[in-house]
């Protein structure tokens, strides 16, 4: 067991007074709770509850209410993060009540899902969090039972005195325990005793799922709610010119049009501030078909924007930036020229060690190849859509967001009211990826619902969505080895960079594995927007780094796990140049486990085999890919990935989770692509815009985790980067051909290949 | 603006809609019935699958107009209390991830199954090909059919 003291985290657990939006907070009343699924009998709903901290609350039947602090967006934080909380308050599942909270940052820690850090962060708090309860409820007991509390235990919630033979459960001490001051220390459980973490526990939300609750932004409903459809310019690079309100005014259901503008002027934006179009049209309406159908009669003119700078925060308090928005209409084909320009160029040199030069110079042979991949959309299943109700000086705001505590302040000055006044109320997402810690949809939202003064509820359409930008950037890396007569590697070199920014992790393996190493980078600036797409840069330099690794070891006659373990021995042991962003240990021991798994020593004949692994947000991951060509078609018959992300606390959850990355990884490795023609996006809908489906999707994939006991690490990103190479690797292996841009699926039908 | 008496999960609803309007946006914003899910609107994703006597259909694509008295059925009407071998399945091998396609996932599954008890592997492929899952959850959904068929 470790002792934690809880003035680290106290701020979550003061009891704190309504506040301005008090009447709001925690709107969505037990009854919508969710209860495991479970066929064993259940607790009644208690008549009374007691509030031990800002996440737990007990019932007097000994029933329990957590607290899901973070927006969950598929990733299963709604179920894990209470699974947290209720192993260290040692109640039973199976009486556990989990409620979505909604945004309270005076009551909850960081309410932000992102960078794969919901559990890794909350680790600590959470925890704390329900020792707290836990102390407070044994307190409770022993001034009830007057014995001391160091002899009374937990179980299931249940507390037990051995001494005197008593026995109660939470409940029955939970309005004294309510009443008593929070412990200055407690202490956490040890890990192998956990009961809880690490034994899967279904998805809270599944039974609502199944049947189709309503769950989503999108699904929400108000009496007065109007519906509102938006218009932005058709293209990158275009503003606003005019718009002819006439042209849709008379048509059924339809009520008003006029722009918003997301911004006020001279508005300081956050860090998540992305927004392509900050004034676009709201039309508003009677249903959501009616606004629709008025979009496309409605008469707009736009024209060219001019160039447009702005500052904007940096990232977890990092300096303010001048962000340059160039003038013009873009397209795929000048991008690639350009980048084609870049890659010849001297790029900014980010790390050197030894003398890379000198390696190239004495080279018997050097192999150089050059990586690129498209801008990609995040195409979330749920479109962009959001509630709002703006009355006098008060907002409440329903809908999907990622980072409600930025957009907050947003919503805040655009409205022209203090952010108090704004609640956030937290919807599930109907996926993330990433783009929806861009919010500006719910200032959209806002603003129209403040302009109509009525509740409303935005909807994008599917082409809304997908042409609004905020992509994945295009990228490019360029990788050269220099190679002695005996095939020794003398020197490597990564020249990185994108639109329009450099995906280079110089500090990530193979750096501080070899003595001549050298990392430039470079971006050339661009109007359309990029944002965080799962596993950022992560997702493109992986793919690259790892398809060279394997050439590499090809030419230098090497298996290609065999080759990866030398280069981490050589970082272990003696590694080369200071800051490597990597525990080389642990990022062999996943790649050990993916070849047990994998049988990787025993090939089956007519399957080809890639490899790859990569570290990010803090994880290890090994993944094996099989292919076979099958009535000319190549078909992914099995994944194998293995995995160091420390404790797994939902495990069945974070397989699924493991599987759906390595899915989306396939899909967006042989299909994913967005281009642009005179600033206008190519594809607006999944009629052109193609995405993995049933039939592509592995025959068989296998997730397995390392057993460390490390303190957990991320989960929803870092099993995404590893696929694009272990396929491409694959691939060669199955057609003889490389790949060295995405998507993959045009090159493997020049190859006369289905897919 | 025209009448529609239309038989959904069983009942007779009344609704006043414009004739051109989806199924989708009927159900979802004038029966509020929202489980049945916007995706596309252009029949590429499944979200919005219904079953109309029996059959699944893309209730983006499909005007009231068209509907006269055929049987619509949405996810909210598939079983009482949530307990259809699809669903249940689906419970089982706990599908979901973000969740948002999944209603349209079930609906699918469950025509296929309803006319097809025991589907291979390429029967299922072929059934659910139209809907899309962005998180990812294929396998699990392959997996599920296979129990539900089971327990059917």
């Amino acid at each position: 067991m470790s002792n934690l003291n809880t003035n680290l985290d106290r701020r979550s657990f003061l009891k704190v007074s309504a506040l301005a939006g008090g009447g709001m907070m925690l709107s969505f009343s037990w009854l919508a709770g969710c209860k495991p699924s479970t066929k064993e009998e259940l607790l009644a709903m208690p008549k009374e509850w007691f509030e031990l901290n800002n996440y737990i609350k007990i019932g007097e039947n000994g029933a329990v209410t957590l607290y899901s602090p973070n927006p969950e967006f598929g990733s299963n934080v709604k179920t894990s993060m209470p699974m947290i909380l209720a192993e260290e308050l040692d109640t039973d599942w199976k009486n556990v009540f989990v409620e979505q909270a909604d945004f309270y940052p005076e009551r909850f820690d960081r309410q932000f899902t992102g960078g794969s850090q919901g559990i890794r962060q909350g680790w600590k708090p959470l925890r704390t969090a329900g020792a707290t309860a836990r102390a407070m409820l044994v307190a409770a007991a022993a001034q009830t039972w007057n014995v001391p509390a160091s002899e009374i235990t937990t179980s299931a919630g249940i507390l037990e005195h051995k001494g005197s033979g008593k026995k109660a459960h939470y409940g029955e001490v939970a309005s004294l325990a309510a009443t008593l001051e929070v412990p200055e220390e407690v202490q956490l459980k040890d890990v192998n005793t956990f009961t809880i973490i690490g034994n899967s526990k279904r998805n809270v939300d599944g039974q609502k799922i199944v049947t189709g609750k309503p769950l989503f932004g999108i699904d929400h409903k108000v009496e007065g709610m109007k519906y509102a459809a938006i218009v932005h310019p058709p293209a990158f690079g275009m503003k606003l010119k005019s718009f002819d309100k006439s042209s849709v005014s008379g048509m059924p259901g339809v009520l008003d049009v006029f722009p918003i503008n997301v911004f006020k002027e001279d508005y300081d934006r956050n860090f998540f501030d992305t927004t392509t179009f900050p004034e676009i049209l709201a039309i508003v309406g009677n249903s959501t078909w009616e606004v629709m159908q008025a979009k496309k009669s409605l008469a707009v003119e736009w024209e060219n924007a001019p160039e447009t700078s702005f500052s904007m925060a940096g990232f977890g308090g990092r300096p303010s930036t001048q962000v340059k928005v160039p003038a013009g209409l873009e397209n795929t084909v000048a991008h690639k020229a350009r980048m084609a320009e870049y890659i010849q160029k001297n790029g900014t040199v980010v790390r050197r060690d030894g003398n890379p030069e000198e390696g190239f110079k004495k080279a018997a042979k050097v192999i150089e190849r050059t990586y690129t991949v498209p801008f990609l959309a995040h195409n979330t299943m749920e479109p962009v859509n959001c509630f709002a109700d703006v009355k006098g000086d008060k907002a409440v705001i329903y809908g999907p967001t990622q980072a409600p505590d930025f957009i907050r302040n947003t919503i805040a000055s655009s409205l022209g009211m203090p952010k108090e006044n704004v609640q956030i109320n937290l919807a599930r997402m109907g996926g993330g990826f990433g783009i929806r810690a861009y919010s500006h949809h719910m200032v959209e939202a806002a603003l129209i619902s403040q302009k109509i003064q009525a509740p409303v509820k935005m909807v994008y359409s599917r082409e809304d969505d997908m042409t609004y930008g905020i992509y994945r950037p295009t990228y490019s890396a360029t990788y050269r080895a220099a190679l002695d007569e005996n095939n020794n590697l003398l020197a490597f070199h990564v020249k990185a960079g994108g639109i329009p920014e450099s995906p280079l992790h110089a500090n990530r393996f193979p750096a501080g594995a070899i003595d001549n190493y050298l990392a430039e980078s470079w971006d050339i600036p661009s109007n359309i927007t990029i944002g965080a797409f799962r596993a950022p840069r992560s997702n493109f330099i992986a793919g690259a780094e790892q398809s060279f690794l394997d050439e590499l070891a090809e030419a230098m006659g090497k298996d290609p796990i065999e080759f990866r373990l030398e280069l981490l021995k050589r970082a272990e042991t003696n590694p080369v140049g200071e800051n490597n962003d990597y525990v080389p240990k642990r990022y062999a021991s996943v790649l050990e486990l993916v070849r047990d798994k994998s049988n990787w020593n025993s090939p089956q004949a007519n399957v080809s085999r890639g490899v790859s692994a990569y570290f990010c947000h803090n994880s290890y991951v090994a993944e094996v890919v099989d292919t076979v060509i099958k009535d000319n078609q190549p078909v992914v018959e099995a994944v194998y990935a293995a995995v160091d992300c420390g404790i797994v606390v939902n495990p069945d959850a974070a397989r699924n989770m493991g599987e759906g990355a390595i899915v989306d990884g396939l899909g967006n490795a042989f299909f994913g692509e967005m281009a642009f023609e005179n600033g206008a996006p190519t594809k607006t809908n999944f009629d052109k815009y193609r995405m993995i489906r049933h039939k592509e999707a592995p025959k068989k994939i296998e997730v397995h985790f390392v057993d460390n006991g490390e303190d957990p690490t991320g989960l929803g990103e870092p099993l995404f980067p590893p696929v694009f190479a272990a396929l491409a690797n694959s691939l060669y292996k199955a057609t003889g051909k490389r790949y060295y841009e995405q998507p993959f699926a045009p090159q493997l039908e020049m190859q006369n290949l289905k897919m | 603006m025209a009448l529609y008496n239309l038989n959904i999960n069983g009942k007779t609803q009344q609704v006043d809609v414009d004739p051109n309007t989806p199924m989708l946006w009927v159900l979802r914003d004038h029966l509020d019935l929202v489980g049945t899910k916007f995706g596309c609107g252009i029949a590429q994703c499944g979200a919005c699958t219904i079953h109309m006597d029996g059959n699944a259909m893309r209730s983006c694509q499909l005007p009231v107009s068209s509907v006269g008295d055929s049987k619509i059925t949405t996810i909210e009407g598939l079983s009482e209390s949530g307990d259809h071998p699809v669903q249940q399945a689906w419970m089982e091998h706990d599908v979901p991830q973000c969740g948002y396609c999944q209603a349209g996932q079930i609906m699918s599954a469950a025509a296929l199954l309803a006319q097809n008890p025991n589907p291979s592997d390429t029967d299922i492929d072929n059934a659910m090909n139209g809907n899309l899952c962005r998180c990812g959850t294929y396998t699990r959904i392959k997996a599920a059919i296979k129990t539900a068929s089971q327990n059917l």
